[in-house]
């Protein structure tokens, strides 16, 4: 990564006037994403995910804010004036011209020379496995190579970023899977600097260096996958990404950075916390259900969290057994156990149980450090 | 055996209709071309094609000058269409059915009374030319109404909306995505609608071209209401030949003409435009 970000936004906001009031899609945003970086915005629909990527394609003017590529001011400057390209969430192929004329399109407006145009049309439709279709009109392709038509007619320029709004929506699971693989093989490849949007948290996670989590307007949580989904910062983050437990309760007593809350006797939690939290503090925190262990024995270590409940709903998932349980403590807690050894069920709905799990794996949410 | 039947069966009623209203008077107007004789005494199948020959050698100006009109008329109301017909598409939103219907409003008003309408605003001393001359910016013997002029300028207010119609429907088509799309790829504004929004707008105008061209070449109330005898059209001579001269044979012989006429200039039309390229991008 060199020192300038290959996209800036300095206190970037959008609003929107709806019924006389003034609503901000995007509430001011600082965010900047490296050169090279697959960088995803993540979020539900109405996030403001695809305004902010759209502010940085030009097509959307920032209300306030600097946007800044490659270190240049480019705010109010013309979409086809900036070196950034956009892959479409439908494509937005160009249906009156064959798969060839649409990756050529942006050289051809920029003046390159036709041997070189031909040269790098033809190398972009290798990388992203076309070549032989460059006289299919869009109409004749199927959906995968129609996406592989709009990924190439953008990378073939060369842009200093690639913006993508969730390019995969439209394909079925299996070849959005593959897609994602390739996607990132090609972003390893060209080098480019990928921004992509998406509200599908497993694409996020598989494919991007950094995340921003979004939500109401503004960024909730930025950060690479693991810390994202291991430390959440937020409620909000915590519930989107992935499968979370949250169990809220306040602090009994400190020993060593980790607090322990006390539930019933015998039933405990052990979290690591910052120094800011004492006695009394109150805090939720979140579990992940990969990380209890169920069992119908009373467990024989000391030093973890132990909770007790009874199972309410047991789900076989192939890969896994997941099975919801209510606790004592209040909350219901979802584990999932990996069915590597046993092909039997753990436990069964209405048997009493023992929830397990190690200090490090509970984190307490929105804490400050 | 029945399922096989139904398709026809479907076509019967509009197959009939057709056969009785199209078929059968094409036969008739074909026959009466080639036939002598004279209302009084009745007319005899004779195969005489001298009649062509003579009506087209009488009529030949008119001929020529209602194919410049009506292709004069068709390129001025693509110019004219193309921008309402833009306007209403793009940025029309919530008002898309309002404006399409201010379009349409002039249509619950009879075409003869529109046309009649437009002698009041191009006469002479008129609401037009009236305080123009008034104020001397205008010869005296300045006049539109009687010119080739008013004949078009009628032809293009009466077929409008016929061109701008098919132009919207095919841009209101288009992806505005696509244009983004050019946006993005460093296309400006101009450019991306050289390359893709008018390339895409081709069937409409396609569409347009053969709604209008066709019957503003035949038409005969434009030139009759607002022209003089120097701006006769091929349509008003088949209409004097049928209604006051009943001369049958030679109005049918220049209607089949006019129709040849046209159907080969619209297939060498399709032909040069590519009709297949068209109908591809229409039926995306």
């Amino acid at each position: 990564m060199s020192d300038t970000a290959a996209i800036e936004l300095v206190g970037v906001h959008k609003d929107f006037l709806s019924h006389g009031d003034t609503v901000q899609a995007v509430k001011p945003t600082d965010l900047a994403v490296g050169q090279g970086e697959f960088f995803s915005l993540l979020g539900p629909s109405g996030c403001g995910k695809t305004t902010t990527m759209r502010m940085i394609a030009g097509f959307e003017e920032p209300s306030g804010g600097t946007v800044f590529l490659d270190g240049n001011d480019v705010t109010g400057v013309a979409p086809h004036k900036r070196d950034v390209n956009m892959v479409f969430q439908s494509y937005a192929l160009f249906p009156h011209l064959t798969a060839y004329q649409n990756v050529a399109f942006g050289l051809e407006r920029k003046k390159v020379a036709k041997d070189e145009i031909r040269r790098r049309v033809g190398e972009m439709l290798e990388i992203v496995s076309l070549t032989g279709m460059e006289k299919r009109s869009p109409r004749e392709m199927s959906g995968g190579q129609q996406q592989r038509v709009a990924l190439a007619r953008a990378l073939v320029n060369g842009p200093r970023a690639l913006l993508l709004d969730e390019p995969l929506g439209a394909l079925d699971l299996k070849l959005r899977q593959q897609m994602q693989i390739e996607l990132k093989r090609i972003q390893r490849e060209v080098g480019i600097t990928f921004v992509y949007v998406t509200h599908d948290q497993g694409e996020a996670l598989t494919m991007s260096d950094r995340i921003a989590v979004m939500e109401g307007g503004r960024i909730d949580q930025l950060g690479t996958p693991r810390e994202i989904y291991e430390k959440p910062a937020t409620r909000f983050v915590a519930g989107f990404i992935g499968t979370s437990n949250l169990l809220d309760g306040s602090v009994d007593s400190i020993s060593g950075g980790v607090a322990l809350l006390v539930f019933a006797p015998e039933e405990k939690v052990l979290v690591p916390v910052p120094p800011s939290v004492t006695d009394g503090t109150k805090l939720e925190i979140s579990v992940r259900p990969e990380k209890i262990d169920l069992s119908r024995d009373a467990p024989a270590a000391a030093d973890c969290s132990v909770l007790t409940g009874t199972v309410r709903e047991v789900v076989y998932h192939g890969t896994s057994t997941n099975y919801t349980v209510r606790t004592s403590a209040g909350a219901d807690l979802v584990v999932f156990d990996q069915n590597a050894y046993s092909a039997e069920d753990l436990a069964g709905p209405g048997d009493r149980v023992y929830l397990t799990w190690s200090p490090q794996h509970s984190y307490p949410i929105g804490v400050r450090p | 055996m029945r399922h096989r039947l139904a398709p026809y069966l479907l076509v019967l009623p509009g197959g009939l209709w057709l056969l009785l209203f199209f078929v059968v008077p094409m036969v008739t107007m074909l026959s009466l071309s080639l036939q002598e004789g004279d209302v009084v005494n009745g007319y005899v199948l004779t195969g005489h094609w001298q009649t062509y020959v003579d009506a087209i050698t009488n009529y030949r100006v008119q001929l020529v000058r209602s194919l410049i009109y009506g292709a004069i008329t068709t390129v001025l109301l693509i110019v004219a269409a193309f921008p309402v017909a833009y306007f209403i598409a793009f940025y029309g939103r919530r008002r898309k059915a309002t404006l399409l219907f201010l379009l349409l409003l002039p249509f619950f008003v009879s075409f003869v009374l529109r046309t009649i309408s437009w002698r009041y605003i191009l006469t002479d001393e008129g609401i037009l030319l009236g305080p123009l001359k008034d104020a001397g910016l205008l010869a005296d013997s300045f006049h539109i109404l009687g010119t080739p002029v008013a004949v078009i300028l009628g032809l293009v207010y009466n077929f409008l909306p016929f061109m701008v119609l098919p132009i919207y429907v095919a841009l209101e088509r288009i992806d505005p995505r696509v244009v983004e799309a050019a946006r993005d790829l460093y296309a400006s504004p101009l450019v991306a609608f050289r390359r893709v929004v008018f390339p895409l707008a081709l069937p409409g105008v396609f569409a347009g071209v053969l709604m209008t061209f066709v019957p503003a070449s035949s038409d005969y109330v434009n030139s009759a209401v607002l022209g003089s005898s120097s701006t006769t059209m091929i349509g008003q001579v088949i209409q004097s030949q049928y209604l006051v001269s009943s001369n049958y044979p030679t109005a049918s012989a220049l209607s089949f003409t006019l129709m040849a006429v046209l159907l080969i200039g619209v297939f060498a039309y399709a032909r040069a435009l590519g009709t297949e390229d068209v109908m591809k991008v229409a039926a995306r």
